[in-house]
């Protein structure tokens, strides 16, 4: 059996956020290093604020400030700190209770080795240097034994208050195509399109995916399709797309390949975008070096009839 | 024992637009939960479970972000379910909560449906560089524009269609202040002369990218005699899946819509839906769909729904009347687009459409679809209640 592939497959994006009244207040305090809370009807001061009270879901917007200092209720020790985490060294991951507060916050704790670390011990936030309204903007927290810090009285009105974030997040994933794909791909690089019959209703898949969606039984059998095949339906892509290098316009076409049961997706080339139809008989050009036809001509036949192709669109 | 009839007394939304920069998730969610809670005059306390539904979680980079939203949504002690069913999915969250009223499960169950566009790029979350893939195509545009040529090949469609639809949502949208585009001066001509993204596809005939939640009250008959203004009855529900790509897959009149309507039509006991049914609220993101679905929804044969375009029939006021609310077309926050179709269904046969109302709308399918034409939710409601 062939290799089956596998490849690194990074999913990264700089997503956004909105943050909404209560959000915007925490982070642009963290900003001016400055705690703040949210009160509840009931009293209680909740840290990390939320916009709405989880007992009563009401809407809570009264903030308060909080200290700097607090109270770990509990922790857990990283051994091995990861991309992204806010310490690079060991550290313990902490709930702090600051002083003030209802609730705990979940951060990062500096101390020199699991040993260092109780629940119930005192710790204080330490600020990072360069501050832009996030809560990064805590560096971490440090043991700390003297006096409670003593709250300000900040209203959580500030001048020129963060309203939006950016939240990149990223998924390293190793994605493996499977069995059948992989004996696709090895095909292709023959310059071979090879796809799978389904043993109960006899279709061609290509490319193959290993299982038949019709049936839901396994395929096995090779069979090699093409390299000619009909442009059953195409549209004209007049438009950039940002990760794609491919100058526009151009003609994206769903083709049948000959002895195929559906039809794959491909580039038309060698022919003036406006002149590409369907029914037009095509084959594949390669380039060398690459996995797939850079682009499908065509063959100079006559067009396929619509009643050969009318089930492959 | 027979189903628990079930009945819509809350419809809530936000002003669908480009971007709520002003509110979080849950702030955008919180609107829309309120204004249906107003709608029916109840509170929290009488919401017996919530169900959510929203688009991919790429599409916004919230990885289930339903956990977050039980506060916001009031959920804290209740069960919360979350729906996923990628474009269809407004639909499919209103049908399970239905169906736990139905089942007696529950008697009054809050719904909501979200997204959040602007956090994201939908076209990025539909792009992935899969390795080993050829990348050649970004974003559902390129993706509908053959099966929209496969569509008017069949149907021997005159090209201006599309437009058609175009122009018509759009002065739909007009009346509906909830809508996301409000372009006063839409003329025929303007949408004739926009771009050509992905021919046969122009831009005007295209949906735009909004952030918007739409949430509704469903109860049983004990919380509807309770409400404040008419319910809608929903008199039949259906949801439908089949393979993205199958050999033999019919992407112009997909098997599983044709199923999923014909189920809807069963339990309604609709003979003829083009003379039982007074008007459709479906899911056209890209104009073409329109008479594609008129065919594939049984409202005309294969091959006419064109016609019925043509023809001024779906017109707000002809005779069957196609996406009051301005539609897909007009509006377009993914994961909520599916409720929205609900929503305005159920709008239209309690007579609340406002400017939009269709006079004596008695019943009114709601439609939506996603995934590569994939995944399908319908209901039907009316304005009385169901016969048995
Ligand atoms: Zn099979």
């Amino acid at each position: 059996m062939p290799e089956v592939l596998k490849a690194p497959l990074v999913v990264e994006f700089p997503f956004t956020r909105s943050l909404g009244p209560v959000q915007s207040a925490f982070l642009t305090g963290l900003r001016e290093r400055v705690v703040l809370g949210v009160r509840t009807t009931d009293g209680r001061t909740l840290v990390p604020p939320v916009e709405y009270d989880p007992r009563t879901a009401e809407e809570i917007h009264d903030l308060v400030e909080v200290a700097p200092t607090g109270t770990v209720t509990t922790w857990a020790w990283n051994h091995e700190p990861r991309r992204g985490q806010p310490l690079d060294t060991p550290f313990a991951w902490v709930l702090v209770r600051l002083d003030g507060a209802d609730t705990a916050l979940l951060h990062a704790l500096a101390a020199p080795g699991p040993d260092a670390v109780h629940t119930g011990m005192r710790v204080r936030v330490r600020w990072a240097g360069e501050r832009t309204g996030a809560i990064t903007d805590i560096a971490c927290f440090e043991p700390y034994d003297a006096e409670p810090g003593q709250p300000g009285n900040h209203s959580g009105e500030f001048t020129e208050p963060l309203t939006g974030i950016v939240a990149p997040a990223r998924l390293d994933y190793t994605y493996s195509p499977g069995r059948a794909q992989s004996a696709y791909i090895h095909a292709l690089s023959e310059q071979r399109t090879v796809g799978e019959r389904c043993p109960s209703c006899r279709k061609v898949y290509v490319p193959p995916r290993g299982a038949c969606p019709t049936c839901g039984v396994a395929t096995a059998e090779q069979v090699e399709v093409g390299p000619r095949g009909t442009v059953t339906t195409f549209c004209i892509v007049n438009i950039k797309a940002r990760n794609l290098d491919i100058e526009v316009p151009y003609v994206y076409a769903h083709i049948a390949l000959d002895g195929a049961d559906l039809a794959l997706h491909a580039r038309i080339g060698g022919i003036p975008y406006d002149q590409v139809r369907m029914g037009l008989r095509v084959e594949p050009v390669w380039t060398e070096g690459a996995r797939y036809p850079d682009h499908y001509r065509p063959t100079g036949e006559p067009d396929a009839d619509y009643d050969t192709y009318k089930e492959l669109l | 024992m027979s189903k628990e009839p079930v009945a819509v007394v809350g419809v809530g939304q936000t002003k669908h637009v480009a971007a709520r920069r002003d509110v979080s998730i849950a702030g955008l969610v919180r609107e829309a939960a309120r204004r249906a809670l107003d709608d029916a005059e109840l509170t929290w306390a009488d919401i017996d479970a919530v169900v959510i539904g929203k688009a991919p979680d790429f599409f916004e980079g919230v990885m289930m972000p339903e956990l977050y939203l039980a506060d916001a949504l009031g959920a804290v002690g209740k069960p919360m379910l979350r729906v996923h069913t990628a474009g269809s999915v407004g639909g499919s969250t209103a049908l399970v909560a239905a169906n736990l009223v139905a089942a007696r499960v529950h008697g009054t169950v809050l719904t909501l449906a979200f997204e959040k566009q602007s956090e994201s790029n939908a076209m990025w979350g539909l792009s992935l560089p899969i390795p080993f893939q050829q990348p050649l195509l970004a974003g559902a545009g390129g993706f509908f524009a053959p099966h929209v040529r496969a569509y008017m090949r069949r149907s021997g469609a005159p090209d201006t269609i599309g437009s058609l639809v175009a122009y018509k949502d759009r002065r739909n949208a007009l009346k509906n202040p909830y809508a996301h585009l409000h372009e006063h001066d839409i003329t025929l001509e303007k949408v004739q002369a926009s771009p050509m993204l992905w021919d046969p596809i122009r831009y005007s005939e295209t949906c735009p990218s909004s952030d918007g939640a739409c949430a509704m009250v469903l109860t049983d008959r004990a919380g509807a005699g309770r409400a404040p203004r008419p319910p809608a009855w929903m008199l039949g529900g259906a949801m439908r899946s089949e393979p993205t790509l199958f050999a033999g897959k019919d992407f112009v009149s997909p098997q599983a819509g044709k199923d999923c309507a014909a189920d809807v039509y069963r339990q309604a006991g609709i003979a003829d839906p083009r003379r039982d049914i007074d008007a459709v609220e479906m899911y056209v993101p890209f104009s073409w769909y329109e008479p594609m679905w008129l065919e594939n929804l049984g409202f005309a044969e294969e091959g006419g729904g064109w016609k019925l375009t043509e023809a001024g029939v779906t017109e707000l006021d002809g005779d069957l009347p196609v996406n009051m609310s301005g539609g897909v077309l007009s509006t377009n926050p993914i994961g909520a687009s599916g409720m929205i179709r609900f929503a305005e269904a159920a709008l239209q046969v309690r007579g609340q459409a406002g400017e939009h109302q269709v006079d004596g709308a008695r019943r009114v399918l709601g439609h939506a679809y996603g995934g590569g034409s994939q995944f399908f939710s319908m209901w039907l409601v009316g304005a009385r209640p169901p016969q048995s």
